[in-house]
């Protein structure tokens, strides 16, 4: 592999013009659910005006069907997702990069054995997995969703952990630290970890955005946070219903879910080229 | 095995879902009989595969037909979908991802980019209520939703119904399939044997037909095997979408009325499909790259 720079100025520019974007959105919806935990334009679980208003300068996204401000429960759809994206991949992190560092670590048997779960987990679509396991928990609430999400996201990342971490067990220095008597645990903290984190990072924005999606598509289903909670998918599940009478109800969630997804893909497209340095040459 | 596991953990005895509210002891203790839930667990376990071995699936809790003959009443509809979103997809992202890799530097070759990124970010049931609104409700073109109750007996019908979910389907397929086709016609494009070939008097295009395709499309046929078996599944929440009687609608009836038999059958039929689809997929590569011919041979040596 060359390391020439081949980088042009203008290059870098667009690149951090992409990480900037995408912190905007993020740093938006970040606000939003922040200011909802003090403030809403109205209150959202009582009605602020007809059934089914077109979108005015009084209800910004209309109301729903029993005459709720959308674009409060909008906001507050907002929180939930971050609250999922966050606890979701803070579950799969905390499992995936465990189970993915003991398997590099481990005999050849073990270590094939685990690789061969990742695998067949992954070969299972992530919201069927989510699925099952918000079935088999007693009542579909926000929690059950954000753990069935965390599992089946920590195969990904598991896997991704053993590859990245195997390929640094190979380094040279990995063998110093070995054979001047260093711990293996050491070497997880000292060595490891700090080398394979920033990919690990740019994975874990990627599954983010797969979580805040997944998490629409279970609270479409039925599966996700029970009412109280306005979660996107089940705004976008209600107003499906309506769509022939106030379509709007019907775009303007997944209008705050796209937003969401993209700036967290710009975002860790930026923070690729930020901070992989070899990446940055290609792209 | 997992199966089982998983859906020995679901709460809840199915002799519940039986019976209506308020049935008494001798009742229950009837209908856990009948289901067979009275049995030990590894009563049920030995059961539950020797039964997997002679294909039986058992009969649904709920309904009492044939597990075996509900799935493939429902495959009718899912299966066909599947494969024509699929197919449409394919015929979309192959020549629109290489068109985004060749033009990059053009303004349609970086829209593209842009609107495989968007396709990506949103879920697949936004898009079905979309194309609702657009399709069936403004311009009424299609129907919303629903299926001909005599299935393929009207072929036309059954058609029309698939439109929309057809659609839905492949736009978000097809977004992320133009993606993994952009990046590997990259690769293609910096190779030294695309260079190659254009020194020895190939146009681009031939060169790229000729040399770049094959190469090209070893990667591309690993993810078409996942992405093929992620609809496949992924079909689920289509089918709430537009209504459709499909394997989807069943395992989410088949949970929602704790209905073991069926949410079994269901899964283990959905799994050896996906092991198929990447046992295919892994022969398929073999047959386009007889490097991993070789390699795997290799192997086994």
């Amino acid at each position: 592999m060359t390391t020439i720079e081949l980088d042009r100025p203008a290059r870098r520019s667009a690149a951090s013009l992409t990480f900037i974007v995408g912190l905007i959105l993020v740093g938006l919806h970040v606000a939003i659910a922040l200011l909802t935990l003090v403030w809403t334009p109205y209150d959202p679980s009582s009605t602020a005006g007809g059934r089914l208003e077109a979108p005015s300068l009084l209800h910004w996204a209309g109301t729903d069907r029993l005459g709720r401000d959308l674009f409060t429960q909008i906001m507050i759809g907002s929180r939930i997702a971050l609250q999922v994206g966050i606890g979701a991949v803070g579950i799969g992190a905390a499992i995936g990069v465990t189970i993915g560092v003991l398997a590099a670590f481990a005999t050849r048997l073990l270590d094939d054995a685990l690789a061969a779960a990742f695998d067949i987990l992954i070969a299972f679509p992530t919201l069927l997995l989510a699925m099952l396991v918000v079935a088999a928990s007693d009542t579909a609430s926000l929690w059950s969703a954000i753990l069935a999400l965390g599992i089946a996201l920590s195969a990904i990342v598991g896997r991704l952990t053993r590859i990245l971490a195997k390929r640094v067990l190979q380094m040279d220095f990995i063998t110093a630290a070995r054979t001047s008597g260093t711990s293996w645990p050491r070497i997880v903290v000292i060595h490891i970890l700090p080398n394979i984190w920033p990919t690990l990072m740019v994975n874990f924005a990627l599954q983010f955005g797969l979580a805040a999606i997944a998490e629409a598509s279970l609270s479409y289903l039925g599966l996700g946070a029970p009412p109280p909670n306005a979660s996107w998918g089940r705004l976008l599940q209600e107003a499906q219903g309506t769509v022939y009478t106030a379509p709007f109800g019907a775009i303007a969630p997944g209008l705050a879910l796209l937003v969401l997804v993209i700036g967290i893909n710009l975002f860790a497209d930026g923070l690729r080229d930020v901070g992989d340095p070899t990446r940055r040459r290609s792209r | 095995m997992v199966l089982f596991a998983l859906l020995r953990i679901l709460p809840g005895d199915p002799a519940n879902a039986l019976l209506g509210v308020g049935a008494d002891a001798d009742q229950i203790a009837a209908a856990r009989q009948q289901v067979g839930s009275d049995l030990p667990l590894w009563q049920q376990f030995v059961g539950f595969f020797t039964s997997l071995a002679r294909f039986d699936l058992g009969t649904s809790f709920v309904s009492q037909a044939p597990v075996s003959e509900e799935i493939l009443a429902r495959l009718s509809v899912t299966v066909p979908l599947t494969l024509l979103a699929f197919a449409l997809a394919i015929i979309v992202a192959v020549p629109l991802g290489i068109i985004a890799a060749v033009k990059s530097h053009k303004w349609y070759g970086g829209l593209i980019s842009v609107f495989s990124q968007l396709g990506i970010a949103i879920p697949v049931f936004w898009v079905g209520i979309l194309l609702v609104t657009a399709f069936a409700i403004n311009l009424r073109l299609f129907p919303s939703g629903g299926f001909p109750r005599q299935g393929w007996g009207n072929p036309a019908d059954a058609l029309r119904d698939l439109t929309l979910p057809v659609l839905t389907v492949a736009i978000v397929m097809a977004s992320s399939l133009v993606r993994y086709v952009r990046s590997a016609t990259q690769d293609v494009l910096g190779s030294d044997y695309l260079r190659t070939a254009r020194a020895l008097g190939s146009s681009f295009i031939e060169a790229l037909l000729r040399h770049g395709v094959r190469n090209g499309s070893v990667p591309i046929i690993s993810i078409l095997g996942i992405e093929l078996a992620s609809t496949f599944l992924g079909a689920v929440v289509v089918e709430r979408v537009f209504t459709l009687p499909g394997l989807g609608s069943m395992l989410l009836l088949g949970i929602s009325q704790r209905d073991y038999p069926n949410v079994q059958g269901v899964l283990f039929v959905s799994t050896l499909l996906v092991l198929f689809i990447g046992f295919f997929a892994d022969l398929a590569q073999r047959l386009i790259d007889p490097r991993l011919r070789d390699r795997s041979r290799g192997a086994a040596s």
